[in-house]
């Protein structure tokens, strides 16, 4: 193994962690201020690439792609927040997630419904795509770079929005008491619409990046909503900066385990057995993860102390 | 009434009923994926399989059809629902060698058939094999050693090789390598269902190899390829026809361009009964055929063929009548190995775009007459 390699693996895992935290941010608000669980955030993802792959198709711009994807995501996050989620804010956890995961089928089968069984093509732009030579000879994806810095741009915004402004200041308000602030006199289910699509739409920008080196199709929400729902346990539910360590985290630790595990298992083990072993182990390493940050801290790493 | 008595009355009804069954005419029960993620197989094999019964007009048998979602938990209550209320005497349609497996044998062992329009796992053409299983479309190594003789004669003498963790994806990699047989720069099992291939990607640059085998169907593929062609890599990539197919090509758009595949089939084979199937599935769906299509529509006419020939009831003679695959098929020469499994040719494809369709054209034969290995584990 090189350094090359490593640090070409280092990327990858950053990538990676930064589209979690796009996904992660939106399910940990939601979950945070609304005390509620969003099985459907994994539609959000698809109806984002969908969007984008459907305006692409017809416009060719992937600016337009992107605003598309936003705009849609963020609409059907309002829409399902008005229609089905109000009535749910005073259930118990289960009826959400029966409720929620009823969404997802319906969703994936309207997309069906409208788009086809077949995946769908959603291509780099011309002027992101191709490899960019870095520093110290390492060749890497612009596109790839290009993921990394929007994100983690988001995850700026997303600080500077709940720390220092009057939107930021009331969604952490809710997220402590939702009586008292409805009591100081803000309209509290305007601001529950308002956080669902800020996070529908950062799930949909997440989707409609991802979907242009993946494939589109209906149901490729679901594999990325387990892994968002790992980072925010790891991070402390409800803790934007938790999402984005956690992501970071399992991003790294998924990347780098691939790689280094095999090689680990090859000082003491035959090359085919070490890669299957090593394999095996790097799969389950995030969960791995997971458990022992839940023994360390079973609120998460940044998780409240209530 | 006691419950011994109620117990006998059940049972007396079940006769009557399996009485009936038999004096109605030929009935197909049909189960395959029509939602969720891989759907677009599941809707090319039916449509591929009811063009043909379509085309039969009144020879046709009653197909019912039922839809999986790829779960194999429903494919078996489907099977059992076939089996026991709508009484079919043949099975078909499965897409996955996991759902193969939980349905075959137990379908097989009550005395019903079943033609595999895809499906084609080793463990059910070696020991497993049984004389009412009849795989229509190829045994699942084939296509994977075609690709390992093509790199072979190619001259390649160091590919990386990868496929997910599951049971086709270790038959896939054994099957390249039983044809290949030389040295490897590096083999990966990818988790099954994965969609970033960066990772593999970045160990493919650093392992120094001359060529890349991959096995990843559907959505895999398409991720693989185009992060493939985003990296800059241009190490040649060979794969079995699966992650080339009519469905997907179009979402993988530039990136698969000339890359080599191997199939059994493909729409320019140069025979009556292609030209037939390609124009009428065309005409019909307004799409070009898929590979799943045509197993679909080979498979239909197979089953056509031995209906004309004998009577379902006579299970020896109807399995003799199968045996015989005296139908015309798409792929040209066909016939049965002892296990039941094809005896075929396997092309070499190359994707081409023609106007704004991406799609393939055969470059060669990988193999003549190819069976498969577990012909001699097979005692039935």
């Amino acid at each position: 193994m090189t350094v090359l390699l490593f640090i070409e693996q280092v990327l990858n895992g950053l990538q990676f962690g930064v589209m979690l935290f796009l996904m992660a941010a939106g399910l940990t608000l939601v979950f945070g201020v609304m005390g509620l669980i969003n099985l459907a955030h994994g539609s959000l993802y698809m109806i984002g690439a969908f969007a984008a792959a459907a305006v692409a198709g017809a416009t060719g711009s992937f600016l337009l792609a992107l605003a598309a994807a936003l705009t849609a995501a963020a609409a059907a996050g309002a829409l399902v927040e008005m229609l089905v989620m109000r009535r749910l804010y005073d259930r118990d956890h289960l009826d959400q997630v029966l409720a929620t995961f009823a969404l997802i089928l319906i969703f994936s089968e309207t997309t069906r419904w409208i788009f086809g069984s077949f995946p769908l093509f959603l291509d780099i732009p011309d002027w992101l795509s191709g490899p960019v030579s870095l520093p110290g000879g390492i060749e890497y994806s612009l596109y790839r770079l290009a993921i990394i810095g929007t994100g983690l741009a988001v995850a700026a915004a997303l600080f500077w929005l709940i720390s220092r402004t009057r939107l930021g200041i009331r969604i952490r308000a809710g997220e402590s008491d939702r009586e008292m602030i409805a009591a100081l006199g803000i309209d509290i289910s305007r601001l529950y619409t308002i956080v669902f699509a800020l996070g529908a739409a950062l799930a949909g920008l997440a989707g409609a990046m991802v979907g242009a080196i993946q494939s589109v199709q209906v149901g490729m929400g679901e594999p990325v909503l387990i892994l968002a729902f790992v980072v925010i346990v790891i991070g402390g539910i409800g803790s934007i900066r938790g999402a984005l360590v956690g992501a970071l985290l399992v991003g790294l630790t998924d990347t780098l385990g691939g790689l280094l595990l095999p090689e680990l298992f090859k000082l003491f083990m035959e090359t085919s057995s070490a890669s299957t072993t090593g394999s095996a182990l790097a799969s389950m390493l995030i969960y791995i993860l997971m458990a022992c940050v839940l023994i360390w801290r079973p609120r998460g790493l940044f998780g409240g102390s209530a | 009434m006691t419950f011994k008595s109620l117990v006998a009355a059940a049972c007396m009804g079940l006769m009557a009923t399996a009485a009936t069954a038999q004096d109605s005419s030929v009935k197909v029960g049909m189960i395959t994926t029509l939602s969720g993620g891989g759907a677009g197989l599941g809707i090319d094999t039916r449509d591929g399989f009811m063009l043909a019964m379509k085309m039969a007009g009144d020879a046709a048998p009653e197909v019912v059809i039922e839809d999986d979602q790829r779960k194999p938990d429903i494919a078996v209550q489907l099977a059992d629902k076939m089996i026991q209320s709508d009484k079919v005497d043949v099975l078909t349609g499965i897409v996955w060698s996991n759902l193969a497996m939980a349905v075959v044998p137990a379908a097989t062992a009550q005395g019903k058939f079943y033609l595999s329009t895809n499906a084609a796992p080793s463990a059910l053409a070696g020991k497993g094999c049984h004389p009412n299983y009849f795989s229509v479309s190829y045994q699942n190594d084939n296509l994977h050693e075609a690709a390992g003789a093509y790199v072979k004669n190619a001259g390649y003498t160091n590919p990386f090789i990868l496929a997910p963790n599951y049971p086709a994806g270790q038959d896939s990699l054994t099957g390249f390598k039983r044809l290949y047989g030389g040295d490897l720069a590096g083999e990966i099992y990818t988790q099954l269902g994965q969609t970033d291939y960066a990772a593999e990607i970045a160990q493919i640059r650093a392992s120094g190899a001359d060529s890349v085998f991959f096995f990843l169907p559907g959505g895999m593929g398409i991720s693989f390829l185009k992060q493939y062609a985003e990296s800059g890599l241009d190490i040649p990539v060979v794969g079995p026809a699966f992650s080339f197919d009519q469905g997907i090509l179009q979402a993988v758009g530039d990136a698969a361009l000339g890359v080599i595949n191997t199939s059994q089939w493909n729409k320019d084979i140069d025979n009556a009964a292609n030209a037939t199937f390609v124009e009428a599935f065309q005409a019909e769906y307004g799409r070009l055929p898929s590979l799943y299509a045509a197993q679909g529509y080979d498979t239909a006419n197979l089953l056509l063929s031995a209906l004309a020939s004998a009577d379902i009831s006579d299970a020896e003679a109807f399995r003799a009548a199968l045996k015989a695959a005296d139908f015309d098929s798409v792929r040209g020469d066909f016939s049965f190995a002892a296990n039941n499994h094809p005896v075929q040719d396997i092309y070499v494809r190359e994707v081409i775009k023609e106007g704004d369709i991406f799609t393939n054209k055969i470059v060669g034969v990988a193999l003549e007459d190819h069976s498969n290995v577990y012909v001699d584990e097979c005692k039935m």
